[in-house]
């Protein structure tokens, strides 16, 4: 009996110790992920540190970037990283919500899938991509077609007009927007579907049986019914927009100013990175680079989370996002 | 009756607004598609393939910048993808309730959003600072960092299809948790961990901005892993904005290939995710 008895204890043992090193390797590796967050916040705010501690609160307000002078503000980059991100929400959101409402209710059954996938396509392109595509394709046709009316429509008028006013180069902070407006879309377009999907089919019912047309159902039924998810999508988008890097270089035209005019050239926190980062000389100059990086995180950082939570609340309510 | 009438037409032009806007993101993704066929299909020769990085002007290809992105994604992957299962396996069987998941899936989520050249500046203050110069090993190691979060999204829900009742045999039959998930829950879901893993090289083989200031870049054919090593994506950047035309064209070669490479690896891991689906069904 005890001849048995022995060896199959040790087996137990074993089992139970490598039960114990697989349990902890796969907690290590949850942990990491906490880790990394922690990480990244840390080597950013030790890599910034320099350059938050000379120019202090000064780099938030200041606008004057300039490496020979070793004057660095985020305020420039801050404002156009704001901007096209805006432009971006301003496109992309209407053409998003069309989108959505075509492939849950006008489109025919069998073109729904394909459709779909297509648009899903659009977000699989590489972001760099998008930015050779702008630089070369969309900047021209916009400088050739799209700005000279733009100039000739609003740029006499008041208030507004000065958004339009210049020459059209081609490239800036529109442009960017435009880019950026593209990448989004199939983001924004896929949130708004599921949660228009996740619409309970008995409200819907309901009101068709009121004698509503297919339109009031969509609008007064189906979008109060998923507003929650609608803006967790439109931030989950913002939040790619304000972070893009590739795309945004190729076409931002890449000048520290900040101008009142959308055709004018301007840049974004990331394309500064992306552009600077490698030529930067001297300590200070390197420093205010990833101080910006650090302000990026942050901003991207607060805009996802909150996204993500009001997504987390439809979730409990349905399927994943 | 002149209400409804109303009514209709504004549900006809409403309806017929969201046909438009359809088509209008349809026309962009055939108008980027239609230029890199175009302009790509131009630059694309055999040179490309067997060829280094050419100086402006004189003939050449891309071969060291496919070698490096090959090896720096598949390093990358190899990697990110076992320490994304393995966190995966925690949020899926041992901690699926525990308070410290929810923590680690919402911090995942935003992770999964967050900007890539975050991750590159991270990875220069970590790696490439302290060791004194660019290599393709921190190159690799930014991309691992992206690989992370996006297997560990997938793998958890792919894990989560595996029926319980598979995991409660194997427990009656005596197996520790560690065997039932290596012997019964990985082979089951082993198709879907594939999915994701293929999602993940197809979401980093694209990226750009977190290899500009690790890997950076090298004229010149390198296979060492401790040095600066040229990568597809930082030359397309390189030569499209450049003014030569011999290296705009060799750029927009470039970009067709990432893209019929990430497009390719999508719809294989779709194929892949879509068997899988059906084979789960039959399970339940």
């Amino acid at each position: 009996m005890s001849a048995i008895t022995i060896p199959y204890r040790a087996q137990l043992k074993r089992e139970a110790r490598s039960e114990w090193v697989f349990r902890s390797l796969t907690m290590a590796s949850a942990a990491l992920v906490l880790i990394l967050l922690a990480g990244v916040l840390m080597a950013l705010c030790y890599g910034g540190w320099p350059a938050l501690r000379t120019f202090k609160f000064g780099f938030l307000t200041h606008q004057i970037w300039n490496p020979v002078t070793e004057q660095f503000g985020a305020l420039a980059a801050l404002y156009g990283t704001v901007i096209t991100s805006l432009i971006a929400m301003l496109i992309a959101v209407p053409l998003a919500f069309g989108i959505a409402v075509f492939l849950t209710e006008t489109c025919p059954l069998w073109l729904r899938g394909p459709i779909a996938s297509c648009i899903e396509l659009l977000a699989a392109v590489p972001s760099i991509v998008f930015g050779i595509w702008g630089l070369f394709v969309l900047a021209p046709v916009l400088q050739h077609a799209v700005q000279p009316w733009l100039i000739a429509t609003f740029g006499d008028l008041p208030w507004i007009g000065k958004l339009f006013r210049g020459p059209p180069y081609g490239i800036g902070l529109m442009t960017a927007g435009f880019v950026l407006a593209v990448m989004v879309l199939p983001f924004i377009t896929s949130v708004m579907r599921e949660v228009f999907l996740a619409t309970p089919r008995s409200l819907k019912e309901a009101a068709y049986g009121l004698g509503a047309t297919q339109w009031e159902v969509i609008w007064d039924v189906v979008l109060p019914n998923s507003r929650a998810g609608i803006i967790g999508g439109m931030m989950l988008g913002l939040g790619r927009a304000l972070g893009e890097t590739m795309a945004v270089t190729f076409v931002v035209g890449n000048a520290h100013r900040i101008s009142t005019s959308l055709l004018a050239p301007g840049t974004t926190i990331s394309a500064s990175i992306a552009n600077e980062f490698t030529e930067a000389v001297g300590g200070l100059y390197t420093s205010s680079l990833i101080a910006l990086g650090l302000l990026l995180f942050v901003l991207t950082f607060t805009i996802i989370a909150a996204a993500r939570l009001l997504l987390l609340q439809i979730e409990r309510r349905g399927a994943r996002i | 009756m002149n209400n409804i009438k109303r009514r209709k037409i504004t549900a006809t032009v409403a309806l017929g607004a969201s046909g438009v806007a359809t088509a209008i993101g349809l026309a962009f993704l055939a108008a980027i598609l239609w230029t890199l066929f175009s302009k790509g299909l131009g630059g694309l020769s055999l040179s490309v393939f067997t060829q280094t990085t050419p100086a402006p002007g004189s003939s050449g290809g891309l071969l060291n910048a496919i070698y490096g992105s090959l090896v720096m994604t598949l390093l990358g992957v190899l990697i990110g993808g076992p320490i994304g299962i393995l966190a995966a396996t925690y949020l899926a069987e041992y901690g699926r309730s525990a308070r410290l998941s929810t923590v680690i899936r919402f911090i995942n989520d935003v992770l999964l959003s967050a900007p890539s050249i975050v991750i590159g500046l991270f990875v220069y203050t970590l790696v490439v600072v302290p060791m004194g110069h660019f290599s393709a090993l921190a190159g690799a190691l930014s991309l691992a960092i992206i690989v992370i979060p996006v297997t560990v999204r997938t793998a958890e829900d792919m894990l989560r299809l595996i029926p319980q009742s598979m995991r409660h045999g194997s427990a009656a039959l005596g197996a520790q948790p560690w065997r039932t998930i290596t012997s019964i829950v990985y082979p089951a879901a082993r198709s879907g961990l594939l999915t994701g893993v293929l999602l993940a090289l197809a979401r980093v083989s694209g990226e750009t901005a977190p290899l500009l200031f690790t890997a950076l870049n090298n004229q010149f054919w390198n296979a060492n892993l401790n040095q600066p090593m040229a990568n597809l994506p930082v030359v397309i950047f390189q030569f499209a904005t450049s003014p030569y035309p011999n290296w705009q064209s060799l750029a927009w070669a470039g970009a067709l290939l990432i893209t019929l490479f990430v497009l390719f690896l999508s719809i294989i891991a779709r194929l892949i995710s879509s068997m899988f689906g059906v084979r789960e069904n039959r399970v339940e």
